[in-house]
C-alpha cells in the first residue's frame, strides 16, 4: 500500500509539462539511437552526462530513463530489419524476427516485439517499484564488509559468468580498475596511476573512457572489417496488425518472457543474454510450430525474448536504486550521473530522493506508453533512419564524439586519451574482449575501493571481516562459485566423455 | 594435450593474441612502476592507496598469462573474424581523420577540424562525394556546435566560422531586440 502512495506521488512529479517533455525528448533519441547500429544507450547517455549541470536531478534521470527504454525498443527494429543486431541484447530477436521479415511477416514480427516490450516493460517497472523497497529493507543491514562482497559477486558475473570467456571478461574488468583509479586517491590525497601528469590528476572522465571504447573503437573496428559485406534491409511488407492467431501465440510468451526476465535482471548478475537465451529455449519447447523456428520464423521466438529483454532491463534499475551496483555499461555510466549531483544511490536513496526515484519511476510507465505508440504507427520514420549510409553515420558519430569529448575541457589531451582508448576499443572488439566490464570496473572500482577500505579501517586492518560475517560469506562463496564452477563442471564433464570413450577433446 | 592421432592439428602458436598477452604483461608493469611511485604515509599503513593498486596488478599478471597460454594453445580468436581480411587503408584514413581533428581543433576551431575529419571518414569507409559529404559535415557540425554544445552548457573551442556565425547571430538578435 504505501508503495501504491509513493508511485501516486511519483506520478505527480512525472506528469509535470516539463518531465513529460523530457520523457518524450528521451524515448524518441532512445528510439533512433536504439535503431541505428553503431550507437547504444550507454555512449548516447554518456555524451549527454554535461546535462546533469544544466537541469534537476529529475529531468535528467528521466530523460536518462526515457533512452534506456527506448534503445530496447528501437534495437529490435534494427533485429528484425536488418538482421544486425544494434545490441547484445537483441541476438536473439534477429534470429526469428529477420526470418520472419524475410517471409514477408515483419509487420507481425515488430508488433509483437513492441507490444511485448510494453507489457513486459510494464510488469517490470511494476516489479522495480514494489521490489525496490523490500531490497532496501534488506540492504538496511549492510555493512562495508557486506557490500565489498556483493561488489565482488558483481563484478564476478557480469565479466566472468556472462560472455564467452571468463579470463577475457576478467581482462576487461581489470583494464577497468585502472582507469577508475588513475586520479587524486580520494581517501589521502595521492596521486595514483598519473605518470607524473597533472591532466590526470581528476582521472578519465566516464564521458571519454564510454565515447572511446563505443564510438571511437566501433567505427574504427567497422572501417577495418569494409570487406565483411553489407546487410541488406528487409523492405517492411505486412500489415503491422497481428491476426488472431498472432495473438493468441504471442501473449503466453510475453508473460513468461517478463517472468524470466525481471528476476534475473534484477539479481546483482544483471545482462540481458542469459534471459533471452533462456526464453528463446522456452518457446522454442513449447511451441506447437516447431516447424516455423529457423525456417520461416516463429512468432514466439520474437515475443519470448523481447519480453524478457525489456523486463530485465527494468529488473536492472533494482540493484542500481537500492544498493548503488550497477550491472551494465549504461547503469553505470547512471550511477555517474547520480555522482555527479552528489547523490549516493543505496539503500536511503528512496527515502532520500522519494521525489526522484518515484518520479523516475513513474516516468517509466510513462515511457512504456509513448514507446509503444512511437514504434508502431511510426515506424516508418525508424525505417528510414535504418537507411542513412555508414560512412556518413560513423563519420556523424565521430563529430559528436568530439563534442562530448572536447567540450569537458577544452584539453586536446582528453582527445589523446579518447583516441588510446578507441584503439584499446577498437582491439578488444577484434579479438573479442566484452567492453561493458570496463566501464562496470571503471565506476564501481573505485566504489568497492572505498567500502574495502572502509571496512578494513573498522575492523583495524584485520582481513577476517569478509570471512566471519555471514552474509559477506556467502556472497564470496557465490562468486567464487561463479568463477570456478563453470571450469569444474567442464572439466568433469571433459573427464566423464573422454574416460571410457577416448574421445579427444577441443581443449 | 594428448597428441592423439584423431586431433585435425597441432594447435599452432596464435601470434596476435599473444601479443595482446603480452601486451597486457606490459600494462601489469606498468601498474606496478606507477603503484610503487604511490608515497605511502604511515598513518595509513594499514590499508593505504595501495593495496588495491598491487590486487589489480596481481589480477593482471595472471590473467596475462592465462592470455598467453590461450595464445600458445592456438588463441581464441572465431574463424569468421580470422578469414575477414582488415582493410588497412580504409582504417589508415579513418584514422587520419581522428589525427587531422586533434591537430587542427585549435588552430582551427571546432567546426573547420569537424568538417576535414567528416570527409577523411567518409572517405575511408568508401563515399567519394567529398563535396556533398563536406556541405553534410557542415551542417552537422553547426548543429553540434550550436545545438548541442549551447543546450548543454558545453563550451567548445570556437574557431573562426563560430566566430562569423556568433556575430551574425547577435547582430540579428540585437536589431529584432530593437
Amino acid at each position: 500500500m504505501e508503495t501504491l502512495s509513493h508511485l501516486g506521488h511519483g506520478f505527480s512529479v512525472a506528469f509535470s509539462p516539463m518531465n513529460l517533455l523530457w520523457c518524450l525528448v528521451g524515448t524518441t533519441l532512445g528510439t533512433a539511437i536504439g535503431v541505428l547500429p553503431g550507437l547504444g544507450p550507454a555512449l548516447t547517455i554518456a555524451l549527454l552526462l554535461p546535462i546533469t549541470y544544466q537541469v534537476a536531478p529529475e529531468a535528467s534521470f528521466i530523460l536518462f530513463a526515457g533512452i534506456y527504454y527506448g534503445a530496447m525498443y528501437g534495437g529490435s527494429t534494427t533485429s528484425i530489419l536488418l538482421n544486425t543486431p544494434g545490441e547484445s541484447a537483441t541476438i536473439v530477436t534477429a534470429l526469428e524476427g529477420n526470418r520472419m521479415a524475410r517471409s514477408g511477416r515483419g509487420g507481425a514480427a515488430l508488433a509483437t516485439s513492441a507490444i511485448g516490450s510494453f507489457v513486459a516493460g510494464t510488469i517490470g517497472t511494476l516489479g522495480v517499484a514494489f521490489l525496490a523497497p523490500v531490497v532496501v529493507k534488506f540492504a538496511l543491514a549492510f555493512g562495508p564488509a557486506e557490500y565489498f562482497s556483493l561488489m565482488v559477486l558483481a563484478f564476478i558475473t557480469v565479466s566472468a559468468v556472462l560472455g564467452s570467456s571468463s579470463v577475457r571478461g576478467l581482462t576487461s574488468l581489470f583494464i577497468g580498475f585502472v582507469i577508475g583509479m588513475i586520479g587524486v586517491d580520494l581517501q589521502t590525497g595521492q596521486p595514483r596511476f598519473t605518470f607524473g601528469m597533472n591532466d590526470l590528476l581528476d582521472g578519465v572522465d566516464v564521458i571519454i573512457a564510454a565515447v572511446g571504447l563505443f564510438a571511437v573503437g566501433e567505427t574504427l573496428y567497422m572501417a577495418s572489417r569494409r570487406y565483411a559485406g553489407k546487410d541488406e534491409i528487409v523492405p517492411l511488407k505486412g500489415s503491422l496488425y497481428m491476426t488472431a492467431a498472432e495473438w493468441r501465440r504471442s501473449w503466453k510468451p510475453w508473460l513468461r518472457g517478463a517472468f524470466i526476465g525481471f528476476p534475473i535482471g534484477a539479481m546483482p548478475a544483471g545482462g540481458a543474454e542469459i534471459p533471452t537465451f533462456l526464453s528463446y529455449a522456452i518457446e522454442k519447447k513449447l511451441s506447437k510450430h516447431k516447424r516455423e523456428f529457423g525456417t520461416v520464423g516463429a512468432i514466439e521466438g520474437v515475443a519470448g525474448p523481447e519480453a524478457a529483454n525489456n523486463a530485465s532491463a527494468a529488473g536492472v534499475l533494482v540493484p542500481m536504486l537500492t544498493l548503488g551496483l550497477p550491472t551494465s555499461a549504461t547503469a553505470a555510466i547512471m550511477l555517474s550521473a547520480f555522482q555527479s549531483y552528489g547523490i549516493n544511490p543505496g539503500p536511503l536513496l528512496l527515502t532520500t530522493q522519494a521525489d526522484l526515484v518515484w518520479g523516475l519511476i513513474a516516468s517509466l510507465f510513462i515511457a512504456n506508453v509513448i514507446l509503444v505508440i512511437l514504434n508502431l504507427p511510426l515506424i516508418g520514420l525508424w525505417v528510414r533512419l535504418l537507411k542513412i549510409p555508414a560512412p556518413q553515420l560513423y563519420a556523424g558519430i565521430l563529430v559528436f564524439a568530439t563534442v562530448g569529448t572536447y567540450g569537458i575541457s577544452q584539453s586536446p589531451i582528453d582527445l589523446v586519451i579518447l583516441y588510446l582508448l578507441g584503439a584499446a576499443g577498437f582491439l578488444m572488439r577484434r579479438f573479442d574482449f566484452p567492453t561493458a566490464p570496463v566501464i562496470i570496473g571503471m565506476i564501481l572500482g573505485p566504489l568497492a575501493e572505498t567500502q574495502f577500505r572502509r571496512a578494513m579501517t573498522i575492523s583495524n586492518g584485520d582481513w577476517s571481516v569478509f570471512y566471519t560475517h555471514k552474509l559477506s560469506l556467502v556472497l564470496l562463496i557465490l562468486a567464487f562459485i561463479g568463477l570456478a564452477g563453470p571450469h569444474i563442471w567442464a572439466f568433469i564433464e571433459h573427464r566423464r566423455r573422454r574416460g571410457p570413450e577416448h574421445v579427444p577433446g577441443d581443449a | 594435450m594428448s597428441s592423439s592421432d584423431q586431433q585435425p592439428a597441432p594447435p599452432r602458436l596464435a601470434m596476435p593474441e599473444l601479443l595482446i598477452g603480452v601486451g597486457l604483461l606490459a600494462c601489469a608493469a606498468a601498474v606496478a612502476w606507477q603503484t610503487l611511485a604511490i608515497p605511502v604515509s604511515p598513518l595509513y599503513s594499514k590499508v593505504g592507496p595501495t593495496v588495491f593498486p598491487y590486487i589489480t596488478m596481481t589480477g593482471m599478471i595472471v590473467l596475462s598469462l592465462l592470455l598467453i597460454l590461450a595464445a600458445v594453445r592456438g588463441g581464441w580468436q572465431p574463424q569468421e573474424e580470422k578469414e575477414t581480411p582488415t582493410d588497412w587503408k580504409a582504417m589508415g584514413i579513418v584514422v587520419a581523420g581522428l589525427v587531422a581533428n586533434l591537430v587542427l581543433i585549435q588552430p582551427l576551431g571546432f567546426t573547420a577540424a569537424s568538417v576535414i575529419m567528416f570527409v577523411l571518414v567518409c572517405y575511408g569507409f568508401g563515399s567519394r562525394h567529398t563535396l556533398r559529404d563536406a556541405l553534410t559535415g557542415l551542417i552537422l557540425a553547426l548543429v553540434a556546435y550550436f545545438g548541442f554544445a549551447r543546450a548543454l552548457g558545453v563550451n567548445i573551442g570556437a574557431g573562426f566560422i563560430e566566430n562569423q556565425l556568433n556575430t551574425v547571430i547577435d547582430a540579428i538578435i540585437t536589431t529584432l531586440g530593437g
